[in-house]
Parts: structure tokens; C-alpha cells; sequence
């Protein structure tokens, strides 16, 4: 009872020295006033509550460490915190600002997922195995310089240096392979979209 | 006199922290422990 009339700097030397109780005081005596202080600042109960647990953290850490010295104005010291907390909240709130999905607008209209889906992922391993299936069948010349182009994205001057033949040839070659690919595609009803 | 038919009282309640903010305020307090070597400090929380 005697500890609940002694003054806060009292108290306040008195848990720095050890006796963990003056804090449990302190706290009973001023937590109305401090957390009015940021309720005022934050309408919302759970905010204001994990703004004061984060308040008095500071306060611990300060007067463990043996580093406060605003004797006789522990109540002002506590609400500057505080006050820098709710700043620091609002910082933070306003970089990730909060946006609730609404009839016009919803946030996945910008975001979306660019991986396929199971089917899509099927469907494109089909396309794939078709494709690679029908390119096994062209004539060796054209299916090389296919290849070489589509796959390993050489230049056509890269691929007549590698092959040995003049650019026109490789160029001709290509369009064969195409044209070859498009026949048995159409010859063999071959669908190849996703 | 006017009767008054709320039962609930009209004025807002005190604002206060949840119990259990400040009990893990006490708790955190007494499992900390700061310890200063030079410039550096050291925090230690006891389980």
C-alpha cells in the first residue's frame, strides 16, 4: 500500500535497482492516461495495444540499460515515445497503404498469377512433345538449322558459318522447315495452342 | 424528470491496455537482462 504513494522517480530508481514490482506500479499508475494518449491518436483497440506493449518495451530497455535521466518527468518522457511510435505507425501505414477490394476496383485485377495452372501445364507438355515429335521427322539439313535458330538462338550468319553453306541456304532451309512443319500440322489435324 | 430506459452507461468507458499486454510486460521485464561492455549492450531474455 505505502508503494502506491511513492513518487515515480522513486519508483523508477527502485527497478532499475532490481525490484521488478515498481514497474507493475508504474504501469498501473499511468497506463489510463498513456493509453488514452494513443487512443486518441489510433481509433483501433489493438493497434493502440501493440503501440503501448511497444511504448513501455522502450521504457524497459531505456532504464535497464541504466540510460534515462529525465528525472521527476517520467509521465512526458513516456508520451514523447509514444507519440513517436504512433508517427512511426503512420510512416509505415501510409508506404503500405491498406486498399480494401471494392465492386469497381480489386487488387487482383493487376496482380495475377503468371504461372500456369495444372491443366494449362499439361497442355503445354503436350504441345511441346508434339512439336519436338514433328521436328524429329524433317530432313536433317532443315531440322539442324531449325534448331540451331529456334533453340540455340543463333544468327543465320552463325548457322551458315557452323554448317558450311552460304546464308541464303540456311535462310532456305529454314522457310523448308517451316513450311514442312505447317504440312504435317495441317495434314495431321495437330492442334499447338495452350 | 426525463426517464432514462438505457441500461448501458452513455459515457465512454476508460481506456485501458488488455491484461495481457501488461502481463507480458511484467513478464518481458523480468526476463530481461541488459548488459553493457564498453559501447556495446547486450540483451539477454530468459526463458
Amino acid at each position: 500500500m505505502a508503494n502506491q504513494e511513492l513518487s515515480d522517480a522513486i519508483l523508477i530508481r527502485k527497478y532499475i535497482e532490481g525490484e521488478e514490482s515498481a514497474l507493475g506500479i508504474l504501469i498501473e499508475r499511468h497506463k489510463s492516461k498513456i493509453y488514452g494518449f494513443i487512443y486518441s491518436k489510433i481509433n483501433d483497440r489493438d493497434l493502440c495495444d501493440d503501440v503501448f506493449q511497444d511504448t513501455f518495451i522502450k521504457v524497459i530497455k531505456t532504464l535497464k540499460s541504466n540510460a534515462y535521466n529525465e528525472e521527476g518527468k517520467f509521465v512526458p518522457w513516456v508520451m514523447r515515445i509514444a507519440h513517436n511510435l504512433v508517427i512511426d505507425h503512420f510512416r509505415k501505414s501510409k508506404k503500405m497503404r491498406f486498399q480494401r477490394d471494392t465492386d469497381e476496383y480489386s487488387v487482383f485485377s493487376f496482380l495475377s498469377d503468371s504461372s500456369l495452372n495444372v491443366e494449362n501445364q499439361i497442355i503445354l507438355d503436350q504441345v511441346e512433345l508434339d512439336l519436338s515429335r514433328i521436328i524429329d521427322e524433317l530432313p536433317a539439313d532443315q531440322r539442324e538449322v531449325l534448331v540451331m535458330r529456334i533453340h540455340q538462338d543463333l544468327s543465320f550468319k552463325e548457322i551458315a558459318d557452323l554448317t558450311g553453306v552460304s546464308i541464303n541456304t540456311a535462310l532456305g532451309r529454314m522457310r523448308y522447315a517451316i513450311m514442312n512443319l505447317r504440312k504435317v500440322i495441317e495434314k495431321n489435324n495437330i492442334i499447338l495452342t495452350n | 424528470m426525463a426517464k432514462l430506459y438505457s441500461k448501458k452507461k452513455l459515457a465512454t468507458q476508460k481506456m485501458l491496455p488488455k491484461k495481457e499486454t501488461i502481463s507480458f510486460l511484467l513478464n518481458y521485464s523480468k526476463a530481461l537482462s541488459i548488459a553493457k561492455v564498453g559501447k556495446l549492450s547486450f540483451e539477454f531474455i530468459a526463458n
